[in-house]
């Protein structure tokens, strides 16, 4: 049985457990997503390290104290951590608030708002490299203002090395981060909130 | 470069602005070839039927997280033997897809929540006015949770819960609209950064 991330993350209860397990397609799918992204059956048009890199970064743009944002920089930490640490330093002077960002849309010009973009620093370019810091780049579009994604911005990641299955594995990435963190955010603050108890056990069970 | 490595650019008009009609979708890079799909590549696909669908062969080129992603998405949305209807489901989709700026998602996904839901109007002034827009105390709950687990960093928090459980939602009704937004930030920036969206005919 693999052992569950969003439980681990979310800092599971008995209450929170009995209600996750009203959906086990979801919870036992959640996790299939993480495994086949981060347990990959090819690491060849994306690496390990890439892919827990750019998890650390993508999700610690939702503030250094998001549960999820660390767990993740601690796996980057973990698996380069001279990467890491730069990773992280530009997700922390990145963090803007989203979404934002300009419609295509002619009807919709008028919703328009405006926002800090990102593009990595020379120096971080360099200490990354060109296909890392391009991830970065496209992460941070994907966060905060998907709306304005382009196939421009496609190009510039294929400029950089990634090939069209890396593209697809870093779109997936990324979206799946922003499912998986809303998950656990919004079960976190469900349970906080107090749930129903459908489990058998009593509040004097779990006490003895 | 090859052709399977380059961008595909398309010269369809986009849409002018949210819409209920039936929105067309183009494809930034090369979905595979059908006649190339292995056995791998439909086990990701789930339905074979979805071959037919670029958005579906482009997405095979990961097929292990495609299958994961297809699974979860059927889960969230079709399994309405208990917790929150269809319709609300479909409008927390729509929420999220109205907040994020996913004008392709917010098309398909207002067709279903005003079909399930039978509320044409509320959903039409939901794609129109935005997510302001009063559309009863019960969907405004629900859009408002939506739009606040939508934002980064996360506007979520005890008041939202409190709203939808004023509203008559119970945990796993509040769960299902929690899973149902949260789905839509990974829809929502797939559709639009792979692709784009077209009017309607």
């Amino acid at each position: 049985m693999t052992h569950d991330i969003v439980d681990q993350i979310a800092g599971v209860t008995p209450e929170l457990d009995a209600l996750r397990r009203r959906r086990p397609v979801t919870r036992e799918q959640l996790q299939a997503s993480f495994d086949a992204l981060f347990r990959p059956v090819s690491e060849s048009h994306a690496s390990q390290a890439e892919r827990e890199l750019i998890a650390a970064f993508a999700t610690r743009l939702a503030g250094s104290s998001d549960a999820t944002g660390t767990f993740y920089a601690d796996r980057a930490l973990a698996a380069d951590a001279s990467r890491a640490a730069i990773v992280l330093a530009e997700a922390s002077d990145a963090a803007v608030e989203g979404p934002f960002g300009a419609y295509t849309e002619r009807g919709l010009q008028g919703e328009s708002t405006e926002g800090e973009r990102y593009a990595p620093s020379d120096a971080a370019t360099e200490a990354l490299g060109d296909r890392l810091a391009a991830a970065l780049a496209h992460t941070h579009l994907l966060v905060f203002r998907p709306r304005e994604a382009s196939a421009a911005d496609i190009s510039r990641l294929l400029d950089a090395g990634w090939s069209a299955d890396g593209v697809i594995t870093l779109s997936q990435l990324v979206s799946f981060l922003a499912f998986q963190q809303r998950v656990i955010t919004g079960l976190r603050v469900l349970a906080a909130a107090g749930l129903a108890s459908t489990a058998q056990t009593d509040s004097e069970e779990e006490a003895a | 470069m090859t052709a399977d490595q380059s961008v595909l650019t398309h010269d369809a008009p986009h849409p002018h602005a949210f819409t209920r009609g039936e929105v067309g979708w183009l494809p930034h890079l090369a979905p595979l070839p059908e006649e190339e799909l292995t056995e791998r590549h439909y086990d990701g696909l789930v339905d074979a039927a979805r071959a037919k669908n670029d958005y579906f062969r482009l997405l095979a080129r990961d097929p292990e997280i495609l299958k994961a992603r297809t699974l979860v998405d059927k889960d969230i949305f079709y399994n309405v033997a208990d917790g929150l209807p269809r319709a609300e489901r479909e409008l927390a989709a729509t929420a999220a897809s109205r907040r994020n700026g996913c004008v392709f998602c917010a098309s398909v996904h207002s067709r279903f929540a005003a079909h399930h839901g039978k509320r044409v109007e509320d959903v039409d002034r939901l794609l129109d006015e935005g997510v302001e827009a009063d559309l009863g105390e019960r969907w405004n709950a629900v859009v408002a949770a939506s739009v606040a687990l939508t934002d980064t960093p996360s506007a979520f928090g005890e008041a939202e819960i409190a709203r939808l459980r004023a509203a008559g939602l119970d945990d796993l009704e509040i769960a299902d609209v929690i899973h149902g937004t949260a789905f839509f930030n990974w829809a929502n920036r797939l559709m639009l950064s792979i692709g784009r969206p077209v009017a309607p005919a």
